[in-house]
């Protein structure tokens, strides 16, 4: 078969046109569960857990030959919803700028799965889920995971669609160590595959910050060893560790453009309240996000990336996994996964002889720019996608 | 003759690198640009390609062009490579932008079976006059740029080139002498613009 696309020979303007799109149906998360006992999924770790339910959404048709279909992998704190609007709500999916019609990920012609991690919140089990022996939230009974895990369930929900081959894994972040592990797993079952600011291994300063992260969660009395289901989650600690990452998210060109030194306008008398913008800004991402994010699953899924090390040549440990083509991107001012480990998943492939093409994409946006800096993805992306998919 | 050498908007060292190269080989472009000598030779002897090049955007058009490409510098972007990874390494026009010339040479020789160079002649008949005659550095069709903003670092004439090869003991086997469209057979070093070689680590051939 032999697709033919010319949809991309313009993508400014293809990008031109995004604005005036809109989605005519809501999209709405399903659910997908497997692993009834006995046939539970067995971890990495040797650990049995079933049933398992994942949230998923889908963008865009399959179509015959089941030949086009694209797995999205969030990161760290995402989410099943990637793109498009749920009903009545105005707020859109997390990459929905990059995908839908004309798009990177076209959904005019790539059907666009998204599933929410085991481990994670949203819908898909994890330690706030009632573990069925004791009809309570696991907490931390809930058995530790990693990212060979996540994929390994995501790999279950692909079988459920009937797909034997997918054109293309991709993902930012946690995204990309999905990406490169679903490489590793299932080599036989990814044409092509595009991790973004993301590394084949933590390292042991990406390993600090969790722990620093973990520790200011454990550290509220209101973590209760992780029971806080009944009495409310350690809105503090949670807060506090959402502020850490959101430091390392940003850059200090980005910081500075955001904020500089500008003051907040009234401390209203709370001592020690934050005087300036910066600070009122990670306030306000940390309080925002102990609405929307389970302190449990924050400490589950950071340990599951302080896992992940796919180096000395991991990578290419299948020799099957030759066959994908890979297209990896950094962003020249992210600090917490710097070019430098790119280089060296880019550098494992070289030696493995891989199909693979690199780009660092300039950028002042830090470890976000993989969600901010779309024109050079949908670039990059889309014209690479189209070839893959040309070439099948 | 090929139908690709019929056609006419193809650049003459684009066709003799074409000439040189066995269908379905394995190719690395170092210092690749936009892509255009990977494309060519993907349409016309369906190679396996891959390019390195520095410039971001020159990356992209790479992408563009359905072309796999590694954004980096060439100087550090071949020592992951394993020994004779590639059937030939490509050097067309970027020879003489690079500092550690000998270096990169020899780490082509490695990685390649066989190392294809082109580069601009510094001894070329129109530079030495502007040379002599104006006492000015040279600024001609094929080293358009000026000594304040040019790209190149290394100036060598074909001479310069096959003295370097006998020191490494780099076996020639092949060279070829542009002048505009045409190819130049009489005193190269004085008369040609361009020369393309290729290279073999096994001097043997020579």
């Amino acid at each position: 078969m032999r697709n033919n696309l010319n949809y991309l020979d313009s993508p400014k303007v293809a990008l031109g046109g995004l604005s005036k799109f809109d989605y005519a149906k809501p999209v709405e998360t399903r659910y997908f569960s497997f692993g009834e006992p006995p046939a539970e999924l067995t971890l990495q770790s040797g650990e049995k857990l079933g049933p398992v339910t994942l949230a998923y959404e889908t963008y865009g048709r399959l179509n015959s030959q089941k030949s086009n279909a694209v797995l999205i992998c969030h990161a760290l704190s995402g989410d099943a919803h990637a793109a498009g609007h749920h009903a009545g709500e105005r707020k859109a999916g997390w990459w929905d700028n990059m995908i839908g019609p004309g798009r990177a990920f076209d959904t005019n012609h790539y059907f666009v799965i998204c599933s929410n991690v085991i481990g994670g919140c949203k819908g898909s089990t994890g330690p706030a889920s009632l573990d069925p022996a004791t009809g309570k939230p696991y907490g931390l009974s809930f058995p530790a995971i990693t990212i060979r895990d996540m994929v390994e369930a995501q790999r279950r929900l692909i079988d459920f669609f009937g797909i034997k081959k997918l054109l293309c894994v991709a993902g930012g972040s946690m995204g990309g160590m999905q990406t490169l592990q679903w490489t590793v797993s299932y080599p036989e079952r990814v044409r092509s595959a595009i991790p973004i600011a993301t590394t084949a291994r933590h390292s042991p300063m990406q390993i600090a910050f969790n722990e620093v992260i973990r520790q200011s969660i454990i550290a509220d009395p209101a973590w209760r060893d992780g029971r806080y289901y009944e009495e409310g989650q350690p809105d503090r600690g949670l807060a506090i560790a959402r502020m850490i990452g959101h430091i390392t998210f940003m850059s200090e060109t980005s910081m500075e453009e955001k904020f500089s030194r500008n003051r907040t306008r009234d401390s209203q008398g709370i001592p020690f309240a934050p005087e300036f913008e910066v600070g009122g800004y990670l306030h306000y991402r940390g309080n925002q996000f102990v609405k929307r994010f389970d302190a449990n699953s924050y400490l589950y899924i950071t340990r599951a990336l302080d896992y992940f090390d796919l180096s000395g040549d991991r990578l290419l440990a299948a020799p099957r996994t030759r066959d994908i083509r890979f297209l990896v991107i950094s962003f020249s001012s992210d600090w917490l996964y710097p070019s430098s480990q790119s280089h060296d998943i880019v550098r494992q492939l070289k030696r493995g002889q891989a199909d693979v093409t690199y780009c660092e994409l300039n950028s002042t946006y830090g470890h976000d720019a993989f969600l901010l800096e779309t024109e050079g993805e949908t670039t990059l992306i889309g014209n690479f996608l189209k070839n893959s998919y040309e070439r099948i | 003759m090929n139908e690709y050498e019929l056609v006419t908007d193809v650049p003459p060292d684009y066709r003799i690198i074409g000439g040189m190269i066995h269908s379905a080989s394995r190719v690395l472009d170092l210092g690749c640009g936009e892509g255009g000598l990977l494309a060519f030779l993907n349409r016309s002897r369906s190679i396996r390609g891959q390019g390195i090049e520095l410039n971001e955007k020159a990356v992209h058009e790479c992408v563009k062009k359905g072309l796999s490409v590694c954004h980096g510098d060439i100087e550090s972007g071949l020592l992951e490579y394993p020994d004779r990874s590639f059937d030939y390494v490509i050097l067309n026009q970027s020879l003489q932008e690079v500092r550690r010339a000998d270096a990169l040479l020899t780490d082509a020789l490695r990685v390649g079976r066989q190392v294809i160079v082109g580069f601009p002649n510094f001894a070329w008949i129109g530079s030495r006059c502007r040379l002599f005659f104006q006492g000015r550095s040279p600024v001609t069709a094929v080293l358009p740029h000026r000594w304040y903003d040019s790209p190149n670092v290394r100036f060598f004439s074909i001479n310069d080139f096959r003295d370097f090869c006998i020191r490494k003991r780099i076996g020639i086997l092949a060279a070829y002498y542009l002048r505009k469209q045409r190819t130049i057979t009489c005193l190269p070093n004085l008369l040609a613009e361009l020369a393309l070689f290729l290279l073999s680590a096994d001097n043997t051939n020579s």
